[in-house]
């Protein structure tokens, strides 16, 4: 019989339940289903105010089918913290503990006690669910979201370019850390378990577009993820010890070899009125992006 | 082994407790005057004394959420802060007490900025009357030590599973040095339950979701579960202390602490530190032939109405110290203590004296001088006086 590769690699075990109540084509919905398949039934989800909070079903349905715990918004990486040293002390380290966090609670609420339990070194893995907005309260900006996007707190679109988390996050000398994209789960899954073969803090950063928040057709979701890599908007990698690789499709990309940027940009209504001038300050965001990225390697030396 | 009786801080004394009690997990952010507290803890555990982790956490937020996650699964779980920190701490406060986790905290009471300001009242101590939390006051190092100690039995009470907070006044208790007779560790284990005993919510191998969406006629009921538990805990409470008095000779059977009451025709009303002096001055009035008793209210919440109504049946007036204030309304504990009187359908005469704001020193003659002013009918009566060192201002 003909096994998918990604059922082949991911199982057929489902850790989250059909009718859960995310929004059609949701991408994090999708993150979470792949992201639960890896980890499995030995762990525990940390997540804080974001969509999957309500993702997570209403009392007394539940989505997912292993430990789950809310915490405040800004609190996620600190409640994980406490999981974890608390397992450790009933010699439960064999249980993961992994936070599911949006771009609000990492990048903006969140961000100090990520830093904090990054810092100390908690043997947690950190998964940034970005879909680049504060969606479950409305679209509003947050510091994930990139130059030029439509939301509903800079209706004119963003001024400011999109934080950079990866940078923040390497900072604390973690021993791991990655992107990935819902478009490419086999590349998604081989991080998480690299991830959670790894003791201390390990942080990866998800890209799960929105439908409702980024303006697009439901059925879309992964042409877009698909596209926001081609393009190079999107770069997946890893950094291993503070080693940076890229991984395929982004590892063929360093020579441009990129679909134009427009033709992931204007597939999404929140970049529609993005004109010339802007498109090209855009353009120059991500090459500016690619050309740290080629420096970054050629300081490494390549192996 | 025989008990010894060292020479402690209240906060010495406090950290004392936690080693005795065997928590396992300290979650602790700085902040004056509570530092001690953590220090000694930290001591105990890096020279062995203490098999417990401690986490250094970045904000008092990230204290108290540790404290969430480790407690959630089920282990003993302490922490400590004052002040901002509590105000800073204070969405997980609440999280903790709705979650029904049975965390101990000490809060040593400091004054709310600004003006920057480091001593003693009880604002931010007041900002918990509403959370969920089961609170005590302490009038000494040595009630520190006892209270820590029977707070973790209270909270890990199946039938309460709430969290229960310490609190006393910043330096007065917190950095004052006094006897305490420390129960020795033999003692203290037979007290309390083994911290295995504690029900862990995160369990992989019985999945639950903690804190899904509720429906609002569900989430009454959890409210009201609450409400009932806490009610329910002043008899945990008054077991536990029992307990705790057949153990070491010190009584807390009551929720408060009664001091020549019994015949007095006024009563003064009063918690934490300044409980001392009103109870010096209740000695100083009584050797002239004044009728004076003095209530020192040990646990803040759940409200001690029963021994309140009890005292004020066979009194002629109430007078009442707050060292925290409603701002636009009057003295807080003044407030609790008449809410409890028109409940009850009683009707006296009661004094509303704020005393002790932004650590102002309380001594045994503001009590006297309110004493007197009260009995010449200088005082009105349910308005807020404001007394400072002898002066009203």
């Amino acid at each position: 019989m003909y096994r998918p590769k990604i059922v082949e690699n991911l199982g057929e075990d489902e850790w989250i339940y059909a009718g859960h109540p995310a929004c059609h084509g949701c991408g994090a919905a999708l993150g979470l289903r792949h992201l639960l398949k890896t980890i499995g039934k030995n762990s525990i989800l940390v997540v804080p105010a974001g969509c999957t909070s309500i993702i997570a079903g209403t009392m007394n349905a539940a989505t997912f089918n292993i430990p789950f715990i809310h915490t405040a918004f800004g609190a996620a990486a600190a409640v994980a913290s406490g999981v974890a040293e608390a397992l450790s002390r009933r010699g439960r380290d064999d249980i993961n503990v992994v936070v599911w966090a949006g771009d609000g609670g990492t990048y903006d609420i969140g961000l100090a006690s990520l830093s904090g339990a990054a810092e100390r070194g908690h043997n947690i893995l950190f998964v940034l669910d970005d879909n680049e907005a504060y969606m479950n309260t409305g679209i509003q900006r947050s510091g994930g979201t990139p130059r030029g996007a439509w939301t509903t707190t800079t209706i004119t679109g963003k001024k400011e370019e999109k934080k950079d988390i990866m940078k923040i996050v390497l900072s604390h000398h973690v021993p791991y850390a990655a992107t990935a994209s819902v478009a490419y789960p086999l590349d998604f899954n081989r991080k998480v378990k690299k991830a959670l073969g790894i003791k201390g803090f390990k942080f990866i950063h998800l890209m799960a577009p929105c439908p409702p928040g980024w303006r697009f057709e439901t059925h879309m979701t992964i042409e877009i993820a698909r596209r926001a890599v081609l393009s190079g908007a999107w770069i997946l990698m890893e950094y291993e010890n503070g080693r940076m690789r890229l991984n395929p499709p982004s590892s063929n990309m360093l020579d441009k070899r990129r679909i134009p940027l427009e033709e992931y940009l204007m597939m999404q209504g929140r970049f529609k009125h993005v004109k010339e001038e802007l498109l090209e300050e855009l353009k120059r965001d991500v090459e500016l992006r690619w050309s740290e990225i080629k420096e970054i390697l050629e300081k490494q030396g390549k192996r | 082994m025989s008990r010894t009786k060292l020479v402690l801080t209240g906060n010495y004394a406090s950290a004392y407790a936690v080693l005795h009690s065997r928590a396992e997990v300290v979650p602790a952010y700085p902040i004056t005057p509570q530092t001690t507290i953590v220090e000694k803890i930290d001591e105990f555990i890096e020279t062995g004394m203490l098999d417990a982790t401690m986490v250094r956490v970045e904000s008092e937020h990230s204290a108290m959420a540790v404290a969430i996650g480790a407690s959630a699964v089920g282990v003993r779980t302490y922490t400590a802060t004052s002040s901002h920190g509590l105000l800073y701490m204070y969405e997980n406060l609440w999280w903790a007490a709705n979650a029904r986790l049975p965390i101990v905290a000490t809060f040593v009471t400091r004054t709310l900025g600004p003006p920057w300001n480091i001593w003693s009242d009880h604002q931010d101590f007041m900002t918990l009357r509403d959370s969920g939390w089961i609170l005590f006051m302490v009038k000494d190092a040595q009630e520190a030590y006892d209270l820590t100690i029977q707070a973790f039995k209270i909270a890990e009470n199946p039938d309460v599973r709430l969290p229960v907070g310490i609190a006393y006044d910043a330096f007065v208790i917190s950095h004052t040095a006094e006897p305490v007779e420390l129960l020795t560790q033999e003692e203290a284990d037979k007290f309390l339950p083994s911290p295995k005993a504690i029900q862990p919510l995160l369990d992989v191998d019985k999945p639950y979701s903690i804190g899904n969406l509720p429906k609002a006629d569900y989430h009454y009921i959890l409210r009201k579960n609450l409400w009932e538990n806490i009610l329910d805990a002043k008899n945990v409470i008054r077991e536990v202390g029992k307990e705790y008095g057949e153990l070491s000779g010190r009584d807390y059977s009551s929720l408060v602490e009664e001091y020549e009451c019994e015949d007095a025709d006024t009563v003064f009303i009063s918690m934490g530190a300044m409980a001392g002096e009103g109870m010096d001055a209740v000695d100083k009035l009584r050797d002239k032939g004044y009728k004076v008793g003095h209530l020192t209210i040990r646990t803040y919440r759940p409200f001690p109405d029963h021994e309140i109504k009890t005292i004020a049946e066979n009194a002629k007036r109430l007078i009442v110290f707050s060292r925290a204030l409603s701002n636009g309304k009057g003295g807080i504990l003044y407030d609790d203590v008449a809410s409890t009187l028109y409940r009850e359908g009683l009707r006296m005469e009661t004094y509303d004296i704020i005393a002790g704001l932004a650590g102002t020193e309380v001594s045994e003659e503001d009590f006297m001088k309110i004493y007197h002013d009260v009995r010449s009918g200088k005082l009105d009566t349910g308005k807020s006086i404001f007394i400072r060192r002898g002066e009203y201002v």
